[in-house]
């Protein structure tokens, strides 16, 4: 690809992006990877209640070394703590809050976002050597809103955002509003809008890299609340 | 007098069939009954077919059963996972059945079985690979599939204390699947650090009445 004027985010300012959207009061889960550092960028003065689908429900940060407890991991097996008012719940319990549309919002890593809010995030084959899917149906499902935070394209520069999903789908329909190193976009009915753009980034340099068609967003939407 | 607390592992163990069916509780190794683990691999049994979240790691624990080819078939939501080689050699070389489910939809299912649900639809999974060819319906505007109860021969629990009715409670974290997968099971086997004399769990505190529990092992004390 050739040399270019904009400046792309990084995997922090991109935690730290969605962070800025999630308001006071949401119970939110976050996923493996880029979406567990949400919370890094969430200020403590904003109550926002994270759960973690291993049965924690108001999850706090890792905890100092001398504070480590065995028994107190998160969905991605690290240790975590609870914060003043967290509680703990069985598996039935936890997966209630999230496919009986008790949260807020989930934030997921995905492999491909389509236009009309499919996602695939857990095989990169139908005939993967050895699968693993965890949560992520049961979070893209039942989730209040679903929003992804991804690359916007592949290390080889193939697109995610998509006409149509290539990888086994992990849900239809289900995504609301896409974070990228590139551009925040709104899944909409009329498919892709853009809501803003990485510094120095046109349009036309964004539309290039995704192959889906874009356009821009109206500019008094709600966050992700189009679709 | 009710006591479920047994002696010994061998008494623990006592009559788990080849071809049972036996749900493994934990959430990677936090709540994983450790060592009902390995005394399953003492007892016995084979041609098991096994539920839990993972498939183990390294060679120790759940993976040793699996190499040790005693499980037919494992049933869980992430078996790929850090250390996951056992289970990785096992199902590239056709050695071992694999069934994914989506996590929640694992947990319902054994929740549905103990509470005697024998089916249920949810929209978990629907139009994806995991739900192919099951029965599906809209329910409230929603596309559904229809998943069915999965029940135990045989739950091999962790928890933190015990009584000998048979009342757990749980560590933090390491609750996850242990109550759903204890209410599941015909028989519920349970390793607990610490029994309790009857009375003394606050029953406010208890995740899993001892309705659920059939025996009870307390593990050696470790060195703190």
């Amino acid at each position: 690809m050739s040399e270019t004027a904009f400046a792309p985010l990084s995997r922090k300012d991109m935690a730290r992006r969605v962070a800025q959207d999630i308001p006071e009061g949401w119970y939110v889960n976050l996923g493996i990877g880029i979406p567990t550092m949400v919370a890094d960028y969430v200020p403590a003065s904003r109550e926002v209640v994270f759960h973690s689908e291993n049965g924690v429900l108001g999850m706090g940060p890792a905890p100092a070394p001398e504070d480590a407890d065995p028994y107190l991991i998160n969905a991605g097996k690290q240790q975590v703590t609870l914060l003043r008012g967290g509680a703990y719940v069985h598996h039935a319990d936890s997966f209630a809050m999230i496919r009986g549309g008790h949260l807020d919002l989930c934030v997921l890593g995905a492999f491909e976002v389509a236009e009309n809010g499919d996602v695939a995030n857990w095989a990169t084959s139908a005939n993967d050597t050895a699968p693993a899917v965890g949560g992520a149906m049961d979070l893209a499902a039942g989730a209040k809103r679903l929003w992804v935070v991804m690359e916007h394209t592949t290390k080889d520069g193939a697109p995610r955002l998509v006409k149509k999903c290539g990888y086994p789908l992990t849900a239809m329909g289900a995504v609301r509003r896409v974070y990228t190193n590139l551009a925040v976009l709104d899944v909409t009915p009329q498919g892709f809008a853009v809501v803003e753009m990485a510094p120095g980034l046109t349009f036309e340099e964004l539309q290039a890299r995704t192959d889906a068609p874009l356009q821009m967003a109206q500019p008094d939407s709600e966050p992700g609340e189009t679709a | 007098m009710i006591n479920k607390i047994v002696r010994d592992m061998a008494e623990a163990m006592q009559g788990i069939p080849d071809g049972a069916t036996v749900l493994v509780g934990g959430f990677g190794s936090v709540g994983q009954p450790d060592t009902l683990i390995d005394a399953l691999i003492e007892q016995g049994a084979s041609d098991l077919t096994v539920v839990a979240n993972n498939a183990g790691t390294g060679r120790v624990g759940l993976a040793r059963l699996m190499e040790l080819g005693r499980v037919r078939k494992i049933i869980c939501s992430f078996p790929r996972s850090a250390g996951s080689v056992v289970f990785e050699e096992l199902y590239k070389a056709g050695r071992l059945e694999l069934e994914i489910v989506p996590q929640g939809t694992l947990a319902e299912r054994m929740r549905a079985a103990g509470a005697g649900v024998p089916a249920f639809y949810t929209p978990t999974g629907y139009g994806t690979l995991l739900t192919e060819g099951k029965p599906t319906a809209e329910f409230c505007g929603k596309m559904c599939v229809l998943e069915q109860a999965l029940p135990g021969d045989v739950a091999l629990v962790q928890a933190h204390m015990a009584d000998r009715w048979g009342n757990l409670t749980y560590r933090r974290s390491a609750r996850n699947f242990n109550p759903v997968m204890a209410m599941a099971a015909k028989l519920t086997i349970v390793e607990v650090d610490e029994i309790a004399p009857l009375g003394t769990l606050d029953p406010e505190a208890v995740a899993t009445p001892g309705i659920f529990v059939d025996r009870v092992i307390q593990l050696p004390r470790t060195a703190a």
